[in-house]
């Protein structure tokens, strides 16, 4: 067999791979940029409801008479953010309570993962509801007295990307954990610990860099994750709020007024496909990663 | 083997015991409470309700007196269902959730594994790329989404079963599938990834040298091991489908406890929401407890008591 080749080289004969990595580029870039190219009021509720697909809105019209067009494009900009703040959230959250768990072992580690266990055992659509009940009347009254009331429409993203990133987080422990594990009892971190290192220093200069390819590999799986987990919210009413948009709202929204007789396809369609590309490239770019990055196959 | 069981039930009493103190005082300290609206209500008879619902007094003495109540099988009553108890409720929509959830259950199981283990054995064919291409698809699309998209083609477009309801065998077809889908794909591609690496494996290779039929190498010798994995994901995964899912009960108009799970919180209802988590973990540990068992029996290497 050839020497190993870098993962990098992996990744880029990987066509799936490549291919969604440009469909994420091309996404982002229509989601930052492509409102800014639409006419003026193509966000506005006008009289123009349930226009079908046609050359000047080329995604149709929805139910208050806005571009859907636009909206899909502000719904790429939410759920993107939100889906990688809130994986960024868990992957802080998760390496640290794993290196602690793992690194501290014995007692420590035996009661953090026992605390893990049992989180794990509340269904995770109660945990959110709990923690977005809870935190949101907080954040919204600490911002009115803190004179950020412009900013109050937008309070909601962020308790969606604080409490997505605080119930995704528990697989990500374990893994770290699991990771820790084995690089703990290796020769380097004993050498590292003979010469009288930090566990500061070995906990971020040895151990870190050793299982952060592994996190990261796991980030990019959590992203589609997040984006999914805030679609569903949207769909029980306890996500993004209108105007805003997020593909799960669009979607929830046709849901309601798709029915036998009026079959307005395109406010069930065109949000669909636009989520379901975005989730696929970043499962496809997840799984490249993975192959590509696997210590298994790379021996 | 039975002081295995026996561990492991008495670690269910304590996991439900943290899971029901942690929600009876998170449902406390959230803001709000159960009983209010728009207009505030007269100060006696809110105290009148509190005391109704047993809400009222020092919070530890309240959280001592519902443990009592539990150990006794009385979840006390919901305070927005007024006047039903939270036991009556379960027992009117668990076995409606739980009817649809093992027929998903199996979908997804046989489904999962039949798929996963053809793709595996026709590794880099287009039966391969199609099965694993479909259940990406499967995972990145929302069951929103899947939902009233089987809605319109074979409700409507296609009219050969019901648009939603509950009662009749048609109504469960659509409504299983698109509960099952999201799990299928993922038990496939478990299946998939686990086969292939037990096909390089040296038994394989002396069950195929001996002679076996391709078919019995891999759905009788591989599968065997390969399945493994799945097993143990079959414990959330039970726990998951058996409790119902508000989505698919809300698109399809099933009368399931899924719902609950919601609105529970959102209506501030403390003993509903504890009554359902308390079934949800209870299930939880109970299948990944059948779980561990089933392993010894697949894989003889695996001892339960060491």
């Amino acid at each position: 067999m050839t020497k190993s080749q870098s993962p990098w080289t992996k990744l880029r004969r990987n066509p799936a791979a490549v291919a969604s990595a440009i469909i994420l580029i091309v996404v982002a870039l229509a989601a930052i940029f492509g409102p800014g190219f639409l006419p003026a009021g193509f966000g506005e509720v006008t009289r123009n409801s349930f226009l079908p697909p046609s050359d000047q809105h080329p995604f149709g019209t929805d139910l208050n008479g806005r571009d859907l067009l636009y909206r899909v494009l502000l719904g790429a900009r939410i759920s993107m953010i939100v889906g990688i703040a809130g994986a960024l959230v868990s992957f802080v959250v998760g390496i640290i309570y794993g290196m602690v768990a793992g690194y501290g072992g014995g007692q420590a580690d035996s009661i953090m993962m026992r605390f893990v266990d049992v989180l794990y055992a509340i269904p995770r659509l109660i945990f959110l509801l709990v923690l977005i009940s809870a935190l949101d009347p907080l954040l919204r009254r600490g911002m009115e007295t803190h004179g950020l009331q412009a900013l109050i429409g937008y309070s909601k993203i962020v308790i969606l990307i604080l409490c997505l990133g605080l119930t995704e987080w528990l697989t990500m422990a374990r893994i770290v954990r699991g990771q820790v594990l084995s690089l703990k009892s290796q020769q380097f971190v004993l050498a590292a610990r003979s010469i009288g290192q930090s566990h500061f220093n070995i906990i971020f200069q040895h151990l870190l860099p050793n299982l952060i390819g592994v996190a990261l590999v796991y980030l990019t799986l959590t992203v589609p994750a997040v984006i999914l987990d805030e679609s569903f919210l949207s769909f029980l009413g306890v996500g993004v709020q209108a105007p805003l948009a997020s593909w799960g709202l669009l979607l929830s929204d046709a849901a309601q007024v798709i029915n036998p007789v009026k079959g307005y396809w395109w406010l069930l369609v065109f949000p669909a496909i636009a989520m379901s590309l975005t989730l696929l490239a970043l499962n496809f770019l997840g799984d490249g990663l993975r192959d590509a990055l696997d210590p298994r196959q790379r021996r | 083997m039975l002081r295995f069981i026996a561990t492991r039930c008495l670690g269910l009493i304590v996991i439900l015991f943290c899971v029901v103190t942690i929600t009876f005082f998170l449902v406390r300290l959230m803001p709000g409470g159960p009983f209010d609206r728009e207009r505030k209500l007269p100060e006696h008879i809110e105290k009148q309700l509190l005391a109704k619902y047993k809400l009222d007094g020092p919070l530890a003495e309240q959280y001592i007196n519902y443990l009592g109540d539990l150990v006794h099988g009385d979840l006390r009553l919901s305070t927005k269902y007024r006047s039903r108890s939270v036991n009556e409720i379960l027992a009117d929509s668990l076995p409606v959730s739980g009817l649809l959830g093992g027929i998903a259950f199996c979908v997804a199981t046989i489904g999962g594994v039949f798929l996963g283990s053809l793709a595996a054995a026709e590794q880099h064919t287009w039966i391969d790329r199609t099965a694993m291409l479909a259940a990406l698809f499967a995972i990145s699309l929302p069951s929103f989404v899947i939902g009233p998209l089987l809605v319109l083609v074979f409700a409507i477009y296609v009219p050969v079963l019901p648009v939603g309801g509950w009662g009749t065998l048609q109504s469960l077809i659509l409504p299983s599938i698109t509960l099952a889908a999201p799990y299928a794909a993922y038990i496939a591609r478990l299946t998939r990834a686990s086969m292939l690496e037990i096909l390089t494996q040296d038994y394989i290779r002396t069950a195929r040298a001996k002679g076996l039929s391709e078919n019995a190498v891999i759905y009788k010798h591989a599968l065997r091991v390969a399945i493994l994995p799945v097993v143990s994901f079959l414990g959330p995964l039970a726990a998951n489908l058996l409790t119902g899912s508000i989505v698919v009960e809300s698109i399809f108009s099933i009368p399931g406890a899924g719902s609950f799970f919601v609105n529970s919180v959102l209506n501030r209802d403390g003993f509903l929401l504890a009554g359902v988590v308390i079934v949800y973990c209870t299930l939880l540990v109970l299948f990944n407890l059948i779980v561990d068992v089933l392993y010894g029996f697949l894989d003889r290497r695996i001892t339960l008591y060491d």
